[in-house]
C-alpha cells in the first residue's frame, strides 16, 4: 500500500492519442498553481513525451530507471518546474525498462513520491497490456479520458472494466476534443451519450482547441500562464473539481448551435 | 421512430451520425461486456422464439431479442409482439405442446 494522504491518480484511456499526456501536463501545472504539491509520473516508457509537453526535456539527468536500480536518489531524478516549483516530473526511463519492470516497481516509486507530494498523476501508456498493468498498480483512483468517437469510447469501456477489477476507485471521466457545433448538429456523440454509455461521473469537458497545439509547440502547458482559451479554462476547472470544489460544467449546447439542432427541437415539439 | 427520424426518411436523408454511433456503440459494448459471441447469441434468440411460439403466435418480423446496456449493466430484452394466443394449448399441458402440429412452426 502507499502512504496515506497522498492521492495517486492514473490518467488513462485505452486508445492512444486521445489526450492523456496533454491532460496530465495541464492538470499537473493547474494543481501546482493552486498550491498542491504535485508529481507527474511518466509511466509511458515506450513512448515517453510528458517531458516535452512540460518543456522539461533538456533538464533530465536521471529517470525512474536509475531510482529503481538504486543508482540515484529520488531527488536527483525529479525535475522541478522552474516557473511552478510545486510541480515535479519523474521521467520515464529507457524503453528497455519494459523488459523487466513489474507492478511492484511502480508501487515502490509511487510510495517514494507519496512522501513529498499531495497528488501523484500517472500518465498511462495506451493499450491494456503490461504497460497498463504496471501503471495501474501505482494508482488508487483514475481519470478516464476519451473523445466523442466510437473507437475511443469502446476502448474506454474496456479500460473501465479493468480498473474496476483492480479495485481502482473513484473513476471519473474527462471528455476531450468536444466540438459544440457538431454536437448541436447531432453529428457527434453528445455528452449525455458518452456519460450514459460509460456510466461514469463527468469530471470535465475539454473543447477542441487550437491553442493546445500551440502550447505543445512551446512546451508550455496552457494552464501555466493563465491563458483564457477554452481548453485552458477546462483544465483549470478539472483541477478545482478534483480538489472537491463545486464548479459547474460547461454546456456545449450554449457554445454553438447548429441549424439541425434547432430543426430537431422544432420538430419534436408536441402539437397536442 | 421520432418525428425527426421520420422526416429524415421522408426526405431520403441519412439519420444523424451521432444516433448511428450511439446505436452501434451500445451493440458492440453489449457484446464486449457480456463476452457472448454473435453465434451463441443467434442460437439463444432462435431458442427463445421457439419456446415462446409454443404458447403464443408471435410476429417474427416485428419481434427482436437484443442486449441492452445502461449503467454498465447489460440486460437481455425480448420484444415479441403477440398476434394471438395458441388456441389449443391448455394451461396444464403447455410444456408438452411441442409435439402438436402447431407447436413448433410459427412461420406456418
Ligand atoms: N482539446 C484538444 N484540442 C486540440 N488538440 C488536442 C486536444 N487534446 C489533445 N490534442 C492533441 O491530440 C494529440 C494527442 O494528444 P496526447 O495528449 O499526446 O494523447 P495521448 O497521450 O493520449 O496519446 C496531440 O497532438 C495533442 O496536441
Ligand atoms: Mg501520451
Amino acid at each position: 500500500m502507499t502512504a496515506p494522504g497522498t492521492r495517486y491518480i492514473l490518467i488513462c484511456s485505452g486508445k492512444g492519442g486521445v489526450g492523456k499526456t496533454t491532460l496530465t501536463a495541464n492538470l499537473g501545472i493547474a494543481l501546482a498553481r493552486q498550491g498542491v504539491r504535485t508529481a507527474v509520473l511518466d509511466a509511458d516508457f515506450g513512448l515517453r513525451n510528458l517531458d516535452l509537453l512540460l518543456g522539461l526535456e533538456n533538464r533530465i539527468v536521471f529517470t525512474a530507471q536509475e531510482v529503481l536500480s538504486g543508482s540515484c536518489r529520488l531527488e536527483q531524478a525529479l525535475v522541478k518546474h522552474k516557473q511552478e516549483p510545486n510541480l515535479a516530473l519523474l521521467p520515464a526511463g529507457n524503453p528497455r525498462m519494459l523488459e523487466w519492470l513489474q507492478p511492484e516497481d511502480m508501487q515502490r516509486i509511487a510510495t517514494m513520491l507519496g512522501e513529498q507530494f499531495d497528488v501523484v498523476l500517472i500518465d498511462c501508456p495506451a493499450g491494456i497490456e503490461d504497460g497498463f498493468k504496471n501503471a495501474v498498480a501505482a494508482a488508487q483512483e483514475a481519470i478516464v479520458i476519451t473523445t466523442p468517437e466510437v473507437s475511443a469510447v469502446r476502448d474506454a469501456d474496456r479500460v473501465i472494466g479493468l480498473l474496476n477489477s483492480h479495485g481502482v476507485k473513484p473513476i471519473q471521466l474527462v471528455l476531450n476534443r468536444v466540438r459544440p457545433k457538431m454536437m448541436a448538429n447531432q453529428e457527434m456523440l453528445s455528452v449525455a451519450d458518452v456519460t450514459d454509455i460509460l456510466a461514469l461521473p463527468l469530471l470535465g469537458l475539454v473543447m477542441e482547441d487550437e491553442q493546445v497545439i500551440v502550447s505543445t509547440n512551446r512546451g508550455e502547458p496552457l494552464t501555466l500562464n493563465g491563458a483564457k482559451s477554452p481548453a485552458a479554462l477546462a483544465y483549470n476547472n478539472i483541477a478545482r473539481r478534483l480538489r472537491g470544489e463545486d464548479v459547474p460544467l460547461m454546456d456545449p449546447a450554449k457554445a454553438g448551435r447548429g441549424l439541425r439542432a434547432k430543426l430537431g427541437r422544432l420538430m419534436t415539439t408536441k402539437i397536442f | 421512430m421520432t418525428l425527426r427520424d421520420f422526416i429524415d426518411k421522408l426526405l431520403g436523408r441519412q439519420p444523424a451520425s451521432a444516433n448511428v454511433a450511439r446505436e452501434r456503440l451500445q451493440l458492440v459494448l453489449a457484446h464486449d461486456r457480456s463476452d457472448l459471441n454473435p453465434e451463441l447469441l443467434e442460437q439463444m434468440r432462435r431458442e427463445i422464439l421457439e419456446v415462446v411460439s409454443r404458447y403464443v403466435e408471435i410476429d417474427l418480423e416485428e419481434g427482436d431479442v437484443s442486449l441492452e446496456t445502461g449503467d454498465r449493466v447489460t440486460a437481455l430484452v425480448a420484444n415479441l409482439p403477440i398476434k394471438r394466443a395458441r388456441p389449443l394449448v391448455e394451461p396444464g399441458s403447455a410444456a408438452g405442446g411441442v409435439s402438436r402440429s402447431h407447436g413448433l412452426n410459427p412461420g406456418a
